[in-house]
């Protein structure tokens, strides 16, 4: 319902979209973020449930890697409807951030970018959340190693998943 | 001569900073808060966290499905049965498979029950924390049976994992329903006991009354989710809202508040533990016998018997054990209403035996976000109140 609404209030701004076991999906452009999820919330999409993200290093789309797919999960109080809305993005490129409209993505994003590396641009305090301070490299990117690979940087932090640098 | 150097008081002026935690009595976990103080008043507050972060969702993607179960348990301790529901719930929904009604209605029998243990803990360690000790006691004698028919259920009191994908891993025993009958005599009488403690309590009264408001907007601006968010006077319940296992059979109420309180959250709790009674009796009546898990050994693995007799089930059950199941390729995000709010799963599936990437939305760590504009400018005494209502569980929120 509500995709066919920001289709015909703004054309082809859904690149992709698809429906599995019921959960609707779209995928919008960067460029395009904050105005649909401006017109997402006039639709009544005011819960913000969830900010994720989902690491696939090797993809590339029309030629150019795009690693990150930012996940955005939003829930319409009225009527119960769902949404997944997906902007992807590449490795060090920044979000947009939410926090200044909706309070409850300040920690997800902080998340976000403590977990996967994904900054947010406007973020009032984007600090980690889960780990320390100089901890090296992101822990769920796809190339950090299950066991957590030299987190204390006893032998002075040449971790390859980090460029061999301190995050 | 005058020395140059400051003294502690000229460097942060009147202020004190003070350490809540990582182990502290009224933080119930390892959580950290570091207050600043204008004598008893808090001017500032920054919640530090990840002290019990496990990297959950890391391991989910070298786990194999079923072996995420146990994993669950250790998110809300306080009530795991409830996360191995939710978790077993969202892989169902993306392998498009219904399970047996039995199943189905215990699986709700102990959610419930975990409701009322969760909600026990809550209300029972936060009027602890503000000096009423007694509540507590006749409260957690119901959380000792409680336990006990996890026990029964699960074999396991605390770290139940009692659901498999499909299903569960067994039926309940004899005499799980002859206890489960009694707690809801005594539980609900303890119940009463409590509100006869605390409700109309002057002491319980001043020190929860107006302490952590929260308007309606505020609090879905915030990503609340549960009895705060309902305590804040929104009727969302997902068990009504967006019914899973059969929950629109059940005949129940949603409790709201007004102001978004401490109180309010209290007085939430207490009549949401009554409506779960409502709705363990309402399962109790009507269980009938049946399979608990699904009869397709694709997913679930066969009876022992059969695969020491029989070829097939021997190929499925090494099938299963070895290649996992055949998962398609999707995504999907499935809530459950757990006893803090909204517990979300997104599986993201490669077709792989693993999860190509499983996130858990713990409900309170939207919650715990909006912990310093809560304590604001109130006391330090009031901070600890506000926390127990927040029922922030550190295992959860850290992952």
């Amino acid at each position: 319902m509500v995709i066919e609404h920001i289709d015909a209030q703004m054309p082809g701004v859904i690149m992709d979209r698809h429906a599995f076991r019921g959960d609707q999906t779209i995928v919008v452009p960067k460029a395009e973020f904050l105005a649909v999820v401006e017109l997402l919330h006039r639709e009544g999409f005011q819960f913000l449930v969830d900010i994720t993200a989902v690491d696939w290093p090797e993809r590339e789309i029309e030629g150019k890697a795009v690693r990150f797919d930012v996940v955005y999960h939003w829930l319409n109080l009225a009527s119960q409807e769902r949404l997944r809305l997906k902007v992807t993005v590449s490795d060090g490129e920044a979000m947009p951030t939410l926090a200044d409209r909706f309070k409850t993505a300040d920690w997800f994003e902080r998340e976000v970018f403590d977990l996967f590396g994904i900054r947010f641009d406007g973020h009032p305090n984007l600090e980690r959340l889960l780990t320390w301070e100089d901890f090296p490299g992101h822990p769920l990117r796809k190339d950090f190693p299950l066991d957590g690979g030299d987190p204390f940087c006893m032998e002075g932090c040449t971790a390859p998943y980090n460029n061999g640098e301190r995050a | 001569m005058e020395s140059i150097a400051m003294t502690r008081q000229q460097l942060d002026g009147d202020r004190m900073i003070v350490n809540m935690g990582p182990s502290h009595p009224t933080t119930h976990g390892t959580l950290h808060i570091v207050l600043e103080l204008e004598g008893e008043t808090i001017v500032k507050a920054t919640p530090r966290m990840g002290y019990l972060h496990r990297g959950v969702e890391k391991l989910g993607e070298s786990l194999s499905y079923q072996q995420f179960i146990p994993l669950t348990d250790r998110l809300n301790y306080c009530s795991s049965i409830m996360n191995n529901v939710g978790y077993a719930c969202a892989v169902e929904k993306l392998l498009g498979i219904e399970i047996p009604k039995r199943a189905q209605q215990i699986r709700v029998l102990v959610s419930e029950i975990a409701r009322i243990a969760d909600h026990i803990v809550c209300v029972g360690v936060n009027a602890v924390d503000i000096g009423a000790f007694t509540a507590f006691l006749y409260l957690f004698r119901q959380r000792e049976t409680a336990y006990d028919l996890f026990e029964m259920a699960a074999g396991q009191r605390l770290h139940t994992s009692f659901t498999r994908i499909g299903g569960l891993f067994r039926d309940i025993p004899e005499g799980f329903v002859p206890l489960a009958e009694r707690f809801l005599v005594e539980c609900e009488a303890a119940v009463d006991e409590c509100e006869r403690l605390l409700t109309h309590n002057p002491i319980w009264y001043d020190r929860t009354k107006g302490v952590g408001t929260i308007t309606a907007e505020e609090a879905i601006n915030w990503g609340y989710t549960g009895p705060c968010l309902r305590a804040a006077g929104v009727p969302q319940d997902l068990r009504k809202a967006q019914p899973y296992l059969g929950y629109e059979t059940y005949e129940f109420d949603v409790p709201v508040g007004t102001t978004g309180d401490v109180f309010d959250r209290y007085l939430v709790r207490v009549e949401e533990m009554r409506q779960s009674l409502r709705i363990i009796r309402q399962v109790l009546d009507r269980l009938e016998p049946g399979p608990v898990i699904v009869d397709d050994y694709k997913v679930a693995l066969p009876p022992k018997e059969k695969v020491y007799t029989r070829m097939e089930s021997l190929i499925h059950h090494f099938k299963l054990i070895m290649h996992g199941m055949e998962m398609p390729v999707g995504e999907v995000y499935s809530a459950t209403e757990a006893a803090n709010g909204e517990l979300g799963f997104y599986i993201v599936s490669d077709g792989g035996k693993n999860p190509y990437r499983i996130r858990v939305r713990p409900p309170c760590l939207p919650i715990y976000s909006s912990f310093e504009t809560q304590v604001k400018g109130g006391l330090i005494a009031d901070a600890v109140a506000v926390l127990g209502a927040m029922n922030v569980i550190a295992g959860e929120l850290d992952r």
